[in-house]
């Protein structure tokens, strides 16, 4: 659906050139939702508007939905970009228009008639739970509700690619979570291609099936959500999985930890897929005959399945413990025993 | 009473006066509008960024506006005077105070379009391109109706302008009230004429500053 080719945008500003992405390889299948992630200034937002042509390469080729997005110029660009819709972090609505009138807005550009615009814009309001709210104007909405009418504005010309560009960043966590709610819908529903960019690894996990990561217009990793999660490679990644594992207490928490249970094994558990669901804990403490305490928890539920870490306190004779030590190993669950540093 | 109190004004006269002021406004606030519009839309399409971003195109549009907006209004009536007479062929009346006017304050309108025009979010811009809309689309569906409340403000504050300019041109024997304090008041020493004459343009400027804000506050959903 999507394809990247040694993609590369560098800017000329006085102060010499700014490489905002960097040859850049990327395959984006139907149907997906894929998740690009990295800092402020990682050349996420190129990326995406070099998807709909916002912006132009510099090097290589970006092919979206079977048109070479990267030369295609004109009125040719402008009726690609009818089926490569984009919303955005600060919702850029009209605000002269209704809510109704908003999303009409890009009908008008495709040029449909009147009364079929009406008619799209009724059932459009409707799959983003806004009735009733369509003759309020932007300012009288919530920022939750201002994006949904973005996202209904979005698919009005019926996409082939949706584009968010940090949709959720503006909102809060309830309402982030209601947005994407309604994203992983309408990507099902209408079998929708999204791509979105973002810096909360919690959108990421949340909705995408893959990943990419970005740092200083590069991509350093990609692959199946579940896959970056369980082996991230890069330093950058591994900051990004710590800020939804919660695993990245600092060293003098550990340390608390370590005092505060001074008997035992601190264990660290980290679970991916389906042995989340796996009842390891009562096995441990049914077979091994040990005590076992949970220190700290945090799983996470994915797309491709839970995912999370544990943080748990293994407690009895030595030799008990050890015998547990070595089933958690044989249970393919990541164990990792915490010492004093 | 107030033929006690202005004995030397001659009503029918002041009357004539006031319209021809304001036909004199009207007519030049529209063309004002409709000219100034069109520049400043120009001067911010061509700036940095935006869709016609063009330098030469940009000096050369900005550098007129500065040139005729620097100008004094009564020294650019006297150099109008030719342009006038050929477009024209007088230089006394109403109708011949027109192109000076309208010369004079729509470059200034202008330079309040740009700043309205600079005030819309750029984010509205980039998503109606992201949706594919042509540069006209943009311009009449996005730039003009959300910088609307702050267009007609500026016509407001223009056309109070005008009203002081047709005074001016007044002096010169355009007519209208400027004209009938400077002629009658001033010249012939009547000061209840000049004081009656500067009442009227208070109530016009008054009316135009209220019509303004009202349909300023209209039009602004935000």
């Amino acid at each position: 659906m999507i394809q990247l080719k040694n993609v590369s945008k560098i800017y000329r500003t006085k102060n010499g050139e700014i490489s905002a992405v960097n040859d850049v390889n990327l395959s984006i299948n139907k149907g997906e939702i894929f998740g690009i992630i990295g800092y402020s200034g990682a050349g996420k937002s190129t990326l995406i508007r070099l998807l709909n042509g916002l912006e132009k390469p510099t090097d290589g080729t970006v092919e979206v939905n079977g048109q070479l997005i990267s030369s295609i110029t004109g009125n040719k660009l402008r009726v690609a970009r009818q089926k490569i819709s984009m919303i955005f972090q600060h919702f850029n609505l009209l605000w002269s228009r209704t809510v109704a009138d908003n999303i009409a807005f890009p009908l008008e550009i495709a040029g449909i008639a009147k009364t079929e615009r009406d008619k799209k814009v009724k059932e459009l309001i409707d799959l983003v739970g806004l009735s009733g709210r369509e003759n309020a104007y932007p300012s009288q909405l919530s920022g939750g509700q201002k994006q949904r009418v973005g996202i209904a504005r979005a698919l009005a010309n019926n996409p082939e690619v949706l584009l968010c560009d940090e949709a959720t960043s503006a909102l809060d966590p309830e309402t982030t979570d209601s947005i994407l709610e309604l994203l992983l819908d309408i990507n099902k529903r209408l079998g929708l291609t999204i791509v979105l960019i973002t810096h909360e690894m919690h959108v990421i996990k949340k909705i995408c099936n893959r990943v990419a990561v970005m740092e200083a217009g590069r991509v350093v990793e990609q692959g199946e959500v579940l896959q970056v999660f369980q082996n991230p490679q890069a330093d950058i990644t591994k900051n990004f999985v710590h800020q939804i594992t919660g695993s990245k207490e600092s060293q003098g928490s550990i340390e608390q930890i370590l005092i505060n249970y001074p008997t035992g094994r601190i264990v660290k558990l980290t679970f991916v897929g389906q042995k989340t669901e796996q009842p390891v804990i009562s096995k441990l403490i049914k077979q091994f005959n040990v005590e076992v305490n949970i220190v700290h928890g945090n799983i996470s539920q994915t797309t491709s399945g839970p995912y999370g870490t544990l943080l748990i306190q293994i407690d009895g004779d030595a030799q008990n413990v050890q015998n547990a030590l070595a089933f958690l190993e044989t249970n393919e669950i990541q164990t990792e025993v915490i010492e004093h540093a | 009473m107030l033929n006690q109190l202005f004995p030397n004004v001659d009503w029918p006269d002041m009357w004539q006066a006031t319209y021809d002021t304001i036909y004199m406004t009207a007519i030049s606030t529209v063309a004002t509008f409709i000219i100034g519009l069109a520049i400043g839309l120009l001067l911010f399409l061509t700036s940095p960024h935006q869709i016609w971003a063009n330098k030469v195109a940009n000096f050369i549009t900005g550098s007129l506006v500065n040139i005729f907006r620097s100008i004094p209004f009564i020294v650019l009536i006297i150099l109008l005077i030719p342009f006038t007479k050929f477009l024209l062929g007088t230089i006394r009346g109403v109708n011949a105070a027109l192109p000076a006017l309208i010369i004079g304050a729509a470059p200034f309108y202008a330079r309040l379009v740009l700043i309205a025009l600079r005030e819309i979010d750029k984010g509205v811009i980039e998503a109606a391109r992201s949706m594919g809309a042509k540069t006209s689309t943009i311009i009449w569906k996005v730039l003009i109706p959300e910088s609307l409340p702050a267009l007609f403000s500026g016509i407001t504050v223009t056309a109070v302008m005008l009203v002081g300019y047709t005074a001016m041109a007044g002096v010169i024997g355009a007519g209208g009230l400027g004209n009938l304090a400077f002629i009658d008041g001033f010249q012939r020493s009547r000061d209840d004429v000049t004081l009656m004459a500067t009442i009227v343009i208070l109530i016009v400027v008054f009316v135009i500053q209220f019509i303004g804000d009202l349909i300023t506050s209209k039009t602004d959903k935000r």
